[in-house]
């Protein structure tokens, strides 16, 4: 579904992310792990477009997506999450949701200006989708309330209902966890293994590890800007690599180290 | 209908010039709303002016395609410098606009055979009537209230909040940018060729930083909330001067103080201030 | 000739260094483009002339009352506008729409209360010597136009680079936070900044007058332009950038007047800007800002 063939990406000297070779078959829910600086961001923001790589290529169910604008990245199916929250704190949760909605409609959007040409049963229908999926983040109640209001946990999920409306068939979630408590990291697990199965494919940085092991079969750990273990939860939790790489670097980690 | 008669006589151009000015700031609104301050539309109303104008004066054409003229060109030419300039953010694209306002003066100053240089045009035929003017205002507001509740306003006030995440959202936060501006570009210079045509005479001054500050002042009094506020804006900011007695010499003055009032006390202009009123919330910042 | 050319593209780069010097300057440290410091500018011109004509001064108290008047309406825009925009954070345009808002209204001001015309400095005041050094005549007013930039740079360089202040101020200039973390006064520093600022606007401004026997109140506006063109070519906040823009920006304008016509020199500035700002928008030596996700 997605491969990054040889992904390099320098910022002048500094070398971020070195020959990444990575293939994610379809149907899934994929980690991505690592120390702080690993470079897991910038694999995102190189996947969605914000940054080119400085070398190899990104590949999405056979279509490049290196070198496009992130728009059109988007378009193509592959929708994100931010590690700091992006909502636009101003605007209603509603309409945070519905300014991704891009109805496929015949009606280009400028068509808008004209009366009587059945604009307003659009825009009914797109408000109906958009509370639906807010609804299934469980936040259908709020969404009249700035999204700035909202508390940092219904902020995320406001920020996961916004991915989904653009109908993607990848879903990156940076640090989906972050902030949360017990109860709320138990929701959006079981949200994600639904959207998973709904046949939605998932990435997941997080540094929280039993969220990662519980949710994800396929984890890749990233140290340095490279690749240093691939494989399931218990592969990677006993991959002496992967302790070395977070040992007194990363303190919000749950593995024990070996004595 | 003897009072509406001498009315007229006197008011006029005021009555016209609170028209084409808020032509102006809705010119501005329309920018801001996506996020982009930029001070270029005194520059595109000189250029809608100055087109319109030498379409009556040198060629037959009838007065509403020399007004259209007027309101393509100055289009025309932000798509030309649309692309790379709205790639700079925030200051930069202001001081870019700034200095693009500049060249387009220095151009038509010195392109004298064409444009009359710095005596700039005269005996300008009085050709906009009321209803012109009227119609104008009435079809921009008309279109701008739909725009602004509609997807594309949404997109609009998203870009101006965050452009990246909107972009990430699968819209093409360029393209959007480069509509806003163009037509706010359109709008400046329709406003011109309608301006141009009640006032005798045009010359490259009058669309220099004076007019630019005054439509910056009408945009930001106003605020980047609805196309309502731009109204009140350029209403106020017209008729202000003309109440206090005397003091219409004054206008660039207190154009300046309003712009220093507005930005130090209510930001989001004057439209938060009326709709906050009974709140008795503190000015929030503006995005 | 092409000796002469030189020497004026010297003295006016000089001057030109001093107004950029002090746009950076407020824009390194306080985060903020003043676009007032063209009116500033005129205000030190008129502040000279008068001071000159009515105190009956010599030229150099003229230059002073010029740093003093200026000085004053530096201190007044950051006090007043400056801080407590800072105190609320607004973004980044705020000061700047305001500062816009500062100059229409000194310009407007000004031209209320002397009129449009050109005022000139009595002509008993300005030294007509010449001097002639092998081709060369300079004026003894340019030469000491040329010092006397020279050396108010050199201060300022050597202040900045060697005093206390100067260390706090280049510390304030790169993070204010971490600044007053280790004790800097953040808020009178950039007061201080804000009034050298505008000082240094207000002796270029006198200078020019000198330079061009002229005083009028819509002086400023061109020699803000100027300064936006010099300082993003040379990148902003950066003060060698903005010497150095300087010096290009008047050598481009004395040649092309010299050998184009003086009808295209104000757009030699906006044309530099222009290209640059689509081109390299960081200027020579700025730093390309990052985009953070």
């Amino acid at each position: 579904m997605l491969t990054l063939t040889s992904v390099s990406k320098n910022f002048g000297g500094l070398s971020v992310l070195q020959d990444v070779n990575l293939a994610i078959p379809d149907q899934g829910i994929f980690g991505l792990i690592g120390p702080n600086g690993a470079g897991k961001t910038t694999v995102f923001n190189l996947i969605t477009g914000l940054l080119t790589p400085s070398d190899g290529a990104i590949e999405f169910f056979g279509e490049r997506l290196d070198g496009l604008p992130p728009h059109q990245i988007t378009r193509r199916g592959v929708a994100r999450t931010f590690q700091n929250i992006r909502l636009f704190k101003e605007m209603t949760t509603l309409d945070n949701v519905l300014v991704a909605m891009r109805d496929p409609s015949r009606y280009g959007n400028f068509v808008a200006l004209l009366p009587w040409t059945g604009y307003r049963s659009t825009e009914q229908r797109e408000r109906e989708t958009a509370r639906g999926l807010l609804s299934r983040v469980g936040l259908a109640d709020k969404s009249n309330l700035p999204a700035g209001t909202l508390s940092y946990g219904e902020q995320r999920r406001v920020e996961i209902a916004r991915a989904l409306a653009t109908r993607p068939k990848l879903l990156l979630l940076d640090e989906p966890a972050a902030g949360m408590n017990v109860a709320e990291k138990r929701e959006l697990m079981s949200e994600i293994v639904k959207l998973a199965e709904s046949g939605l494919n998932i990435m997941i940085i997080e540094h929280d590890m039993r969220f990662i092991m519980e949710l994800c079969r396929d984890i890749v750990v990233l140290n340095f800007g490279q690749i240093i273990a691939r494989g399931s939860s218990e592969e990677i939790r006993g991959n002496p690599r992967v302790i070395e790489a977070y040992l007194g670097s990363d303190n919000r980690s749950d593995s024990r180290p070996k004595s | 209908m003897e009072w509406l008669d001498n009315f007229w006589a006197t008011y006029s151009t005021l009555v016209l010039s609170v028209g084409t000015n808020v032509l102006l700031a809705l010119s501005i609104y329309l920018t801001l709303a996506c996020g982009l301050l930029t001070v270029a539309n005194a520059a595109f109303m000189g250029i809608g002016a100055y087109a319109a104008t030498l379409l009556t004066l040198n060629t037959g054409v009838p007065f509403p395609c020399a007004i259209l003229g007027g309101a393509l060109l100055p289009a025309l030419v932000a798509l030309a410098i649309g692309r790379p300039t709205l790639r700079l953010s925030g200051v930069y694209l202001a001081m870019a606009t700034l200095a693009f306002g500049e060249v387009v003066r220095v151009v038509i100053l010195n392109a004298e055979t064409l444009t009359g240089g710095a005596l700039g045009l005269n005996g300008i035929p009085q050709l906009t009537a009321w209803y012109d003017v009227a119609l104008a205002v009435g079809v921009t507001l008309y279109v701008l209230l739909r725009l602004a509740h509609s997807r594309v306003g949404r997109t609009m006030t998203a870009i101006s909040q965050d452009e990246l995440a909107t972009e990430l959202m699968g819209l093409n936060v360029g393209a959007y940018k480069l509509f806003s501006f163009a037509l706010g570009a359109a709008l400046a210079g329709l406003a011109g060729g309608l301006n141009a045509h009640f006032t005798f005479f045009i010359s490259p001054n009058e669309y220099g930083f004076e007019r630019g500050v005054e439509i910056l002042a009408m945009g930001v009094l106003g605020g980047s909330g609805s196309p309502w506020g731009a109204l009140i804006g350029a209403v106020l900011i017209t008729l202000l001067p003309e109440l206090l007695r005397g003091l219409g010499h004054y206008r660039p003055l207190l154009n300046g103080i309003i712009l220093i009032v507005i930005i130090l006390y209510s930001p989001k202009g004057i439209w938060d201030i009326l709709q906050s009123a009974p709140r008795r919330a503190r000015p929030t910042v503006a995005s | 000739m092409l000796a002469q050319q030189f020497i004026n593209a010297i003295s006016l780069g000089g001057v030109y260094a001093l107004f950029a010097f002090g746009f950076t300057l407020v824009f390194g440290v306080l985060n903020v483009i003043n676009l007032a410091h063209g009116a500033v500018f005129m205000i030190g011109a008129y502040a000279a002339l008068h001071a000159v004509v009515q105190l009956r001064l010599p030229l150099l108290g003229g230059i002073f009352v010029a740093m003093l008047v200026t000085g004053v309406a530096g201190w007044i825009l950051d006090k007043w506008i400056f801080t407590p925009l800072r105190a609320r954070r607004a973004p980044h345009l705020a000061p700047m729409i305001a500062t816009i808002g500062v100059a229409i209204s000194l310009t407007s001001t000004i031209e209320g209360y002397f009129g449009t015309q050109n005022q000139r400095f009595p002509a008993e005041l300005l030294p007509a010597e010449t001097l002639s050094l092998a081709d060369v005549q300079i004026t003894w007013l340019e030469l000491r136009i040329i010092l006397l930039s020279l050396a108010l740079m050199g201060v300022l360089l050597w202040g900045l680079k060697r005093s206390a202040v100067g260390r706090a101020l280049r510390a304030l200039s790169e993070s204010a936070k971490a600044a007053a973390l280790v004790g800097v006064n953040v808020e009178g520093l950039f007061r201080l900044t804000s009034v050298i600022g505008a000082m240094l606007g207000g002796v270029a401004g006198v200078l020019i007058a000198l330079y061009s026997n002229a005083v009028f109140p819509q002086m400023g506006q061109p020699m803000l332009h100027k300064g936006i063109a010099i300082v993003i070519l040379g990148g902003m906040g950066d003060i060698r950038g903005a010497l150095l823009g300087a010096f290009f920006l008047a050598f481009a304008e004395v040649f092309s007047v010299a050998y184009i016509g003086s009808t295209m020199r104000d757009a030699v500035s906006f044309g530099l800007l222009f290209t640059i700002l689509l081109v390299r928008p960081q200027g020579l030596f700025g730093h390309a800002a990052q985009r953070r996700v």
